[in-house]
């Protein structure tokens, strides 16, 4: 029989006197805890909670979560502090509602089980998992700039430890249902099939609930409870600066003090408003919307077909073929193939672990001397030699041997797609995929639309970018694209301040202490300074960059970088660069002189529509460069220093440096200045 | 015949990898899909589109039961196309092709992925029955006392491994190994040490000739294992063999006084060789390209201690049930077990008391022309991964009449436990 109640988002059916609760938030593809479905779930909880029940499960009608989190729209609609604390304040009354029921509850997890998603399960009773490799537990709320808030660090210790609780908490990793099981997280895993039974036999037996063992609470004791936080802390800095992402830092002094709820909410709610939780949230949703943009048409691909196993295309098919694709990769050099099986081996290895998923991969991957895939491909994607005439003639040979429904995609990072069209009869099916190095950990992928691609091309495109989980962004042929052009002139700025003297370690340094991933002079070694000094090329001529000697002289010695084990760094066996120590510090603005010219050059590429808009600069160079993604990237970042201050700082530097600084045009310009809405703070 | 018409329309084959001692990086299972996965990938239909996989292998390993349904699920071809595995040791891969063909003529099925694959350097170490009674009565104990009871049961003996290559190369009612019975035909048609080793290294020349001319491309798939290593090869091929080392080599079999050698015999070896048949209907829909034809398959039992004769009979069969003489086929493709072997064949089919008294002929069919027979060399060489082996002949064969203008084609195995299987291929064209 079903209960009457009045809810847009959860269903309700009674079964032997035990309440089912399903959510299934209205329009949605996954649940997510808005301030409405809290609402109605508060509601629900105060119709039931005085009936005389056995008990009450509560489980997803999504095929592939339980609940993933807060909503993190509404994040984008707080403005102070009193909102934040009343937001965190209900849903940590609802959830002690649930968790005060005179009944047990059940949560019955499936798919992603994230934040405030856990932090519901948590209030239950008793969770059970199901046991397959969709299922995914965790609080990554540190990603975001902020800490659980509905009760999670509360409530997680006890259960599981502190210290598991402490790793899950600041490092904001997600956990598969069986090492849930493992750490204690839930009660049981059990099949799709079992699901439902597994819960009602909880609410018939009502075991004791879960807590756990006294010596995982060791570190919880008053007397150790600040070594372990020194500790933690130092671990800590190894990995995130304080100052842009205070986090974890947060969250690790909510635990030393033992804090109560009130507490935690408060906590969080400063974060919340603080900078490096709006931009990380407007980053994530930046994300997410460019996955939507890759949902909207099915690729149609099921085999895809890569012609170059060098080092781009090589990573490209292992990475596909991980993924799911059968993958048929191209090269006439058997030892180039050769060493792509190798490599894939090792990468399956580390990330599949399970022999059959490995075996499964590696069957998928194909070596094919003579190109016997493509008469299947529904994609090709060539990566061979940069050159245009040799891309070309592939290119009419492709065309010829492929069905006439197959996409056509290149790898280039220099040569004009509408150059590479002329070879082809039908330009229209040809589209830029531009991944970076390395493909299996650089999330973006420019999507590159020259004159003659059709849109379905670049919604095809689109679609099997997301497929293979990386992030589409669509950039207009143009020389450098986004990304390239962006970080070109950083890197050659880099390159000229070593050549005033700074040293390499010293300009690294103060791009680190910016926020970037890695210093640009470790960066052009990683990527390498033959393949740095030819988009240097390439860009000079229609960008006006002069480059620098120093970059040809090291080239010109042989020296590749990393890859060559000798670049602006020596490198170790092991591949680490090493660091001599950096004594004094120059005088010269190293940190203003890198960034601002990495903002002139994003600015242009809005101006000259490279990219749509501002929001484009910022997902592309977070997702495919790491810049400083606490800053929101760098259009973000250039709105919050303000037009006016950048022009004047870039003037000066003009005066001072040459012409290289002259601010971009674009800088007056309002109505380049406009944000999406929905994106908006 | 009133059969329908089945083609071969594309095939290729692992190189041969020697077993050296310890298993070999690649399952039969490997093996297969290595070989298949080309085919596949450049066939014009879709992988589920095919009706049926058959796969002769004669001792997969304990993990891959029915290994044709597993390789065709690795293969892609989807749930819905079915399996099965067949065995008639060393001709395994010829029945899987033999019943591949039957299942077409019948109009059962249209497209066929058949062949062989066998990993004899992963063939399984067992424990003995008295092992494994032993241990089950240890687990069926109920209490402490009947355990420790048990466990008293147990005798040094029980810890003797069952090599179970071993006793698959070891005819079972006889009780001889492979070799002796080389030994045997080797006395009976008089075939010296000499003759057998001449043979052997013509056969690696031949071999190596084939692959320096190219001729092995496009049937031979290179392998890439997981550490890097590619093999575009098979590893058995012996270059640089000479009489001389021949002439060194011990008998193995009959170590006193025997001629059957290491070096003339065919190596244990790794590797599969998978094809595709299809109806006459299946190449006109998808426009396939033909290879050639396979007309028939012809089988005959032969005294268990002379396994080798095998071949003698059932190609005496073919030629009968097809009307044909032996100077009607082009080339011959005698899998080369032993050379003994190989060389007793031919003595067999030229000997007037021989096709008397056992093929019940009036006049002897004839030798082989040696020069249309095993032209790029055989097992000697490549080596005889059991299961494999007939569906790499009859590629070979198909390949090598293409290449020298078309005709009729036969391609024959002597068959551990005492039986010889034969079938027929026709390629398009005048032979040249």
């Amino acid at each position: 029989m079903s209960s009457d109640i009045d809810a847009v988002h959860w269903r309700s059916e009674e079964v032997d006197e035990t309440i089912v609760l399903t959510l299934d938030v209205a329009g949605q593809r996954a649940n997510a805890l808005s301030a409405e479905v809290l609402a109605e779930f508060d509601r629900i909880l105060a119709q039931i909670e005085s009936r005389p029940l056995n008990g009450v499960i509560i489980r997803s009608a999504k095929s592939n979560s339980f609940i993933v989190g807060a909503d993190v729209n509404e994040f984008q609609k707080i403005s102070d502090m009193a909102q934040a604390v009343s937001l965190a304040g209900a849903g940590q009354a609802v959830f002690n509602r649930l968790a005060r029921l005179p009944y047990p509850s059940v949560a019955l997890i499936h798919g992603h089980c994230l934040g405030g998603g856990l932090e519901l399960a948590l209030a239950c009773t008793y969770r059970i998992a199901r046991e397959d490799d969709a299922t995914r537990l965790g609080l990554p709320e540190v990603r975001l700039g902020i800490h659980p808030g509905f009760a999670g660090t509360v409530r997680l210790p006890p259960l599981i430890g502190d210290l598991a609780a402490l790793d899950l908490i600041l490092s904001g990793r997600t956990v598969s249902a069986h090492q849930a099981r493992a750490l204690g997280l839930v009660d049981e895993t059990v099949p799709e099939r079992h699901l439902l039974r597994a819960a009602h036999a909880f609410v018939a037996r009502h075991p004791r609930q879960r807590r756990a063992a006294w010596w995982k609470r060791v570190p919880a004791w008053s007397p150790l409870r600040k070594p372990v936080t020194r500790l933690l802390q130092r671990q800590l800095r190894k990995k995130v600066n304080p100052d842009h992402y205070p986090a974890p830092y947060r969250a690790l002094e909510l635990w030393r003090r033992g804090a109560s709820q009130e507490e935690e909410a408060r906590s969080l709610s400063e974060l919340m408003v603080g900078r490096t939780s709006r931009n990380l949230v407007s980053i994530f949703l930046l994300g997410e919307k460019l996955k939507r943009q890759g949902r909207r048409q099915p690729h149609g691909v099921a085999h895809v077909h890569v012609v170059g196993a060098g080092i781009m295309g090589g990573d490209i098919a292992i990475w596909a073929a991980s993924r799911g694709f059968r993958v048929s990769l191209q090269d006439q050099r058997p030892e180039a193939l050769a060493g792509t099986i190798k490599k894939a081996y090792g990468f399956y290895r580390k990330k599949l672990k399970k022999p059959v998923a490995i075996q499964d991969a590696m069957d998928r991957l194909m070596p094919d001397l003579d190109g016997n895939g493509l008469g299947r491909a529904d994609l090709v994607i060539e990566a061979i030699v940069e050159k245009a005439a040799t891309k070309c003639e592939l290119l009419r040979d492709i065309e010829r041997r492929v069905r006439p429904e197959t996409l056509l995609a290149t790898n280039t990072s220099s040569i004009p797609l509408e150059v590479l069209g002329e070879a082809l009869r039908d330009p229209s099916r040809l589209v830029g995929l531009h991944f970076f190095n390395p493909v299996a950990q650089m999330q973006l992928v420019e999507i590159v639309r020259g004159r003659q691609t059709s849109d379905s091309s670049v919604e095809r495109a689109r679609a099997f970018t997301v497929a293979i989980d990386r992030m589409p962004l669509d950039v207009r042929s143009s020389p450098g694209f986004l990304v390239n052009r962006v970080l070109m002139p950083y890197l050659i700025e880099a390159m000229m301040l070593s050549q005033e003297g700074v040293a390499i370690e010293e300009i690294d340094d103060a791009a680190t202490r910016f926020g970037m991933p890695m210093g640009p002079v470790l960066l052009a070694d990683t990527v390498g300074l033959d393949i740095c000094l030819s988009v240097a090329e390439m860009l000079s001529g229609p960008l006006g960059i002069p480059v620098p000697e120093r970059l040809r002289e090291t080239v010109g010695r042989g020296d590749l970088g990393k890859k060559s084990g000798k670049g602006f760094y020596a490198y170790d066996k092991s591949g680490k660069p090493r660091r001599r120590p950096v004594r004094g510090h120059s005088d010269l603005p190293v940190t203003e002189r890198l960034i601002l010219r990495m903002l002139n050059e994003a600015v242009a590429c809005v101006r000259e529509g490279v990219v749509d808009n501002l929001d484009a600069v910022d997902a592309g160079m977070v997702f495919g460069t790491g810049f400083a993604p606490y800053l929101g990237g760098p259009m973000r970042y250039a709105e919050a220093l303000g037009e006016v201050g950048i022009s004047s700082s870039l003037r000066r530097l003009a005066q001072e440096y040459g012409p290289r600084f002259e601010p971009d045009e674009a800088w007056g310009r309002s109505d380049l200045f406009t944000r999406d809405a929905g994106s908006q703070a | 015949m009133s059969d329908a018409k089945v083609y071969v329309i594309d095939g290729a084959r692992t190189p041969f990898l020697k077993a050296r001692g310890q298993a070999n990086e690649f399952s039969a299972g490997d093996l297969a899909v290595a070989a298949a996965r080309p085919l596949l990938a450049r066939a014009p239909f879709a992988p589920d589109h095919i009706d049926e996989i058959i796969v002769g292998c004669v001792i997969p390993a304990p993990d891959e039961a029915n290994i044709a349904r597993i390789i065709g699920l690795r293969l892609g071809c989807g749930k819905t196309v079915p399996a099965f595995t067949v065995q008639r040791n060393c001709a395994s891969g010829l029945q899987a092709l033999a019943t591949a063909r039957e299942r077409i003529a019948q109009g059962r099925s249209h497209l066929v992925l058949a062949g062989g694959t066998e990993a004899m350097s992963h063939a399984p170490i067992q424990w003995n029955t008295a092992m494994v009674g032993w241990l089950s009565a240890v687990m069926r104990a109920r209490n402490p006392i009947a355990r420790l009871r048990a466990i008293g049961g147990f005798r040094l003996s029980h810890l003797v491994p069952v090599y179970t290559l071993l006793l698959g190369l070891t005819d079972p009612l006889v009780k001889l190994n492979m070799g002796q019975t080389a030994e045997i035909v080797a006395h009976r048609f008089d075939i010296s040490r000499a003759e057998q080793d001449a043979y052997a290294l013509s056969s690696h020349q031949r071999l190596a000739a084939a692959y320096d001319t190219g001729q092995m491309r496009g049937e031979v798939e290179p392998l890439y294992d997981r550490r890097g290593r590619i093999y575009q090869e098979d590893t058995g091929l012996r270059r640089d063999s000479d009489m001389e080392q021949l002439a060194r080599l011990r008998p193995v079999f009959d170590s006193k006084y025997g001629s059957v050698t290491s070096g003339n015999s065919s190596q244990v070896t790794d590797g599969a060789a998978m094809l595709v048949l299809a109806s006459e209907a299946a190449v006109q829909r998808y426009n396939l390209p033909v290879l050639g034809e396979i007309l028939g398959d012809e089988w005959a039992g032969v005294d268990p201690a002379q396994m080798g004769l095998g071949p003698v009979h059932a190609v005496s069969k073919l030629l009968g049930r097809f009307g044909l003489a032996m100077r009607d086929i082009q080339q011959m493709e005698l899998n080369e077990a032993f050379a003994a072997q190989v060389l007793a064949c031919q003595a067999a089919w030229a000997s007037p008391e021989y096709a008397r008294d056992e093929l019940g002929l009036d006049a002897p069919p004839g030798p082989m022309d040696p020069s249309r027979l095993n032209i790029d060399g055989g097992a000697v060489a490549t080596g005889h991964p059991v299961g494999a082996s007939g569906a790499r002949l009859v590629l070979h064969l198909l390949r090598s009449l293409r290449r020298h203008g078309g005709g009729l084609g036969v391609a024959t195995l002597c068959i551990g436990g005492g039986q010889g299987g034969a079938m027929l291929v026709r390629v398009q064209g005048e032979p040249k």
